[in-house]
């Protein structure tokens, strides 16, 4: 029983906040279609601007409504979708039923929560935003992704040892 | 065509781009059962990359290429939009904000990020320290320890109507107000601006 809990703890991340809960595995070709969706993402990322430090530095000083309403109206859209396929239980392309993982609360997302924040308002970019930033040409952002990256694994390293 | 490339070129109103950025939680749970999220990528990264057995970073990170993909993808998309459709104009930005910048040496509105911040000549100065390897140290570790940034917490899940994740916002524009409005500047002024 133990090695099968451990089995199933290896194979999905715990405490992720994109949980991948599709049960089929998909490689190669079947992952165009995100690298689709990502572009398309990073599109409109770059032509609203919400990649700009100017526009989170617009949004910190509260000076501008602009982010408040790329924000805004993102969760609303979100939110009405997601009723919408629970409501007509809308499968996924392959069938599957929609699963969406719940989050459980830990002191991280207070802790950990506004030291992203302090990092928000430096970088003036979110994690999307990063990768967005350094397609639009502004590569000197690769040292912040992998400066992000170690941020990452420090956490990863000490995770056992952080209140949560 | 060049109608519409310069219409396009034009900076989105945030009624545009909020609905769209909004349709990718609907188009990511249709076409995989996936939930939106962006700094797990970094996790993944860390997990093929350096997982040096330690077990946060110990799973199957191959099923979650997807998202590996799907920020390479974003990153093609970028340069998309800068390569084909860039604005032409200097970005507009309230003019309040530009006087509270001028007081800390911000003025260069001619590219999406201030030049005077985010160059490879900053690299190897304390404000590349500042800027990049602190700012983007804080990011990785910040969003992995509250467990996601404003995609996975933000949207995808005040969307799902999950608390944790309000909480989690709360605190990420928190974070954001104390360094803008106490911070930013006292570490501007020690690193040389």
């Amino acid at each position: 029983m133990k090695t099968i809990e451990k089995n199933i703890a290896a194979q999905s991340p715990i405490e992720c906040e994109a949980p991948n809960l599709q049960v089929q595995e998909e490689k190669g070709l079947k992952l165009v279609k995100y690298l689709i969706v990502g572009m398309f993402f990073g599109l409109i990322f770059v032509k609203a601007e919400v990649v700009s430090w100017f526009r989170i530095q617009e949004m910190f000083r509260l000076q501008s409504f602009f982010m408040y309403g790329v924000i805004g109206s993102a969760i609303l859209v979100g939110l009405i979708s997601i009723q919408l396929i629970k409501k007509f239980n809308v499968k996924a392309m392959n069938g599957e039923t929609i699963k969406i993982g719940k989050k459980e609360f830990r002191k991280g997302q207070i802790i950990g929560g506004f030291i992203f924040g302090l990092g928000w308002a430096l970088t003036g970019a979110c994690p999307g935003p990063l990768f967005a930033q350094i397609g639009s040409g502004f590569t000197v952002i690769l040292v912040t992704l992998v400066s992000a990256i170690a941020g990452t694994w420090v956490y990863g390293k000490f995770s056992d040892k952080l209140p949560n | 065509m060049e109608q519409f490339i310069e219409w396009i070129s034009q900076p989105w109103p945030w009624y545009i781009a909020g609905p769209l950025i909004g349709l990718t939680v609907p188009i990511l749970l249709l076409i995989g059962n996936k939930s939106f999220g962006i700094s797990s990528s970094l996790r993944h990264a860390c997990a093929a990359c350096i997982p040096a057995g330690i077990p946060f970073f110990t799973y199957n990170w191959r099923k979650e290429m997807w998202n590996i993909v799907f920020v390479i993808g974003i990153l093609i998309g970028g340069f998309i939009a800068t390569t084909f459709f860039a604005n032409p104009d200097v970005i507009v930005v309230a003019a309040s904000t530009q006087a509270d910048l001028a007081a800390l040496g911000i003025t260069d509105y001619s590219s999406l990020l201030p030049a005077e911040i985010f160059t490879w000549d900053n690299l190897f100065t304390a404000k590349g320290l500042l800027f990049f390897v602190v700012g983007g140290f804080l990011v990785g570790f910040g969003t992995r320890y509250a467990g996601g940034c404003t995609s996975g917490h933000a949207i995808m899940g005040i969307s799902s109507l999950q608390w944790p994740s309000l909480v989690a916002t709360i605190f990420f524009m928190l974070g954001g107000f104390v360094m803008t409005h106490f911070l930013l500047g006292p570490l501007m002024a020690l690193v040389g601006f």
